[in-house]
């Protein structure tokens, strides 16, 4: 398939996990938002490669393993990142009974 | 590599004395002697000794640059432990936790600074962040540090799903990850292009240059003091030094694609980072803005990516790292942080005050200080690199700093205040800052210490 089809796709998860994160209020959706946008790039890293190694053809045949390597690491650094984030969320969870991300504003003054 | 195994050990061991030691003396003096470990292992690498051969397959590259910018931070670290280590205990109970994150940030700021391939790149940057989420909340009850560190981790996380999709675009563009073999023939991809300035504005969030700075001092306003200090001055540098590696290597030869964007982006942070911060009331909030003032400096490093730019940011670093570091230090014993809290504090604590004139006059860019000759530097390096333009307005910018930072100095010496601090200060602090300030001006008068090691 045209490789323009993956790059419209992860775009437009991409572009909705972005107006996810600007616009709910929700600190748990905001954040599986992010997760959204982080699966978007893994999606096209993925596409990416298979481009690469069929474009490489017979010459290199392990062209474009390292976009798929890369999708792994993004998987265990967002694995980290979310361990560190619910804890966070769950912290907060503790102190003010919501989880609500308006109130982050209360810090400016 | 030597500073990345070691940091990365030192968090370990770090982590496992919280249950072995009995004292937080114990922890302390732990923390301290692995630290000088590793600086050894830093200065042996920059000798030529490597402990560990580790193949990085061409990911990573330990030249002069990375190594000393290493230094410095080690450096850094170790002139942070030294002053407020101890303060670190009335954050909360894992004392020896809070050593262990700043250990692994260490380690994450190797990877930023010797980076060869986008995914170290990566790697390198969620491993400072992450910790730093943790300590941003590490004071768990206080609901001002639970927003920071929520508001810092959404953000964080944010702008790295930009800078992964950056990362992939230009990936789809090149082939490769390395960011040595992207030189363009013909004309600019358009996935590169775009990927770049998704890297671009990823990095700017990071690095908290405007208009990407929003987060910036809500974060360092919230989180305990003690960790606003680290945050705002080693990790921000390793952040600059990174991103000055990414477009160096990568994104140097298609500069009419970035220069006018980073241009705008250096003289807006000027701009609001200097003129906000004259409005304060808090010190704390006026550090940081000053230090986003402070991030649009260093950035006009990467506007023209020159050797006096590579010099310039690693002098900046050390200066700008070590006055921040000394006046938080000062800061986080106030009781009341504010600019009245400082009323009278040259008469009580004569000493101290006078370090705080050597600093505040360095971040100031006084001449005789580091903060002037790194500042001077930056201003070489960008008329150097054909923006007479941009160099005047950062003058002019750093004359509107000169306001905010001489308020604090005449709080100090010209107002009358009652009893101001909450904290008692030892000798031993004392003299340590009396050495900040004594490295601070010795860097100004002769910077060759430092830049020399970039070259023999």
């Amino acid at each position: 398939m045209d490789i323009r089809y993956y790059i419209f796709l992860s775009l437009a998860l991409f572009v909705i996990g972005i107006i996810g994160v600007l616009t709910r209020r929700n600190a748990i959706i905001v954040f599986m938002c992010i997760e959204l946008m982080l699966n978007a790039v893994n999606l096209l890293l993925v596409a990416f490669s298979k481009m690469h190694h069929l474009a490489a053809g017979a010459a290199n045949p392990t062209a474009g393993s390292e976009a798929q390597l890369f999708v792994f690491f993004i998987m265990v650094v967002a694995a980290a990142e979310v361990s560190v984030g619910l804890a966070i969320i769950v912290m907060l969870y503790r102190n003010t009974h919501s989880v609500d991300i308006n109130f982050l504003n209360r810090l400016k003054h | 590599m030597n500073t990345l195994i070691l940091s990365a050990l030192s968090g370990v061991i770090m982590m496992f004395s919280g249950f072995m030691l009995n004292t937080r003396t114990a922890v302390r003096t732990l923390a301290h002697i692995l630290l000088l470990v590793v600086i050894a292992g830093t200065v042996l690498e920059l000798r030529g000794t490597t402990l560990f051969n580790v193949d990085t397959k061409g990911m990573m590259v330990f030249d002069r640059f990375a190594l000393l910018f290493t230094l410095v931070a080690n450096i850094c670290t170790l002139a942070y432990f030294a002053l407020s280590s101890k303060d670190m205990e009335r954050v909360g109970n894992n004392y020896s936790d809070y050593f262990a994150l700043i250990f692994f940030i260490l380690s994450g700021i190797v990877l930023a600074a010797s980076f060869k391939s986008l995914l170290i790149l990566f790697l390198g940057i969620e491993i400072i962040s992450i910790p730093l989420y943790i300590l941003a909340g590490s004071e768990k009850l206080n609901l001002k540090s639970n927003e920071a560190s929520l508001k810092y981790f959404l953000m964080g996380a944010f702008s790295t799903g930009l800078m992964l999709m950056g990362i992939a675009l230009v990936y789809g563009a090149m082939g490769t990850f390395d960011t040595t073999r992207m030189e363009v023939v013909g004309a600019t991809p358009v996935l590169l292009t775009a990927g770049m300035m998704l890297l671009l504005f990823s990095m700017s969030f990071k690095a908290s240059a405007a208009p990407f700075h929003f987060w910036t001092p809500d974060v360092y306003d919230g989180s305990p003091t003690v960790f606003t200090s680290y945050m705002a001055t080693v990790v921000k540098a390793a952040f600059f030094i990174a991103f000055m590696r990414l477009f160096t290597d990568a994104f140097g030869g298609i500069g009419m694609q970035w220069k006018l964007i980073v241009s705008i982006i250096v003289a807006m942070t000027l701009f609001i980072g200097n003129i906000t911060a004259v409005f304060q009331q808090s010190v704390k909030r006026m550090l940081a803005y000053s230090s986003i003032a402070q991030a649009g400096f260093m950035m006009l490093a990467i506007y023209s990516l020159n050797a006096d730019a590579r010099e310039g940011l690693i002098l900046y670093a050390a200066a700008y790292s070590l006055a921040t570091i000394g006046i938080f230090a000062v800061l986080i014993k106030m009781k009341d942080q504010s600019f009245e809290g400082f009323n009278g504090f040259a008469k009580q604590y004569p000493t101290i005050a006078a370090t705080l004139v050597v600093f505040l006059l360095s971040l100031a860019g006084i001449p005789l200080t580091a903060g002037f000759i790194s500042k001077f530097y930056m201003l070489k390096a960008t008329v150097d690199g054909g923006s007479l333009g941009l160099a005047i307005f950062a003058v002019l910018m750093a004359a509107v700093s000169v306001y905010y930072y001489f308020r604090l100095i005449q709080s100090m010496y010209f107002k009358e205040g009652s009893q101001v601090v909450a904290v008692p200060m030892t000798a031993g602090f004392k003299y340590t800052l009396v050495g900040l300030a004594a490295v601070t001006v010795l860097l100004g008068i002769f910077p060759e210490l430092l830049t020399n090691w970039l070259y023999f």
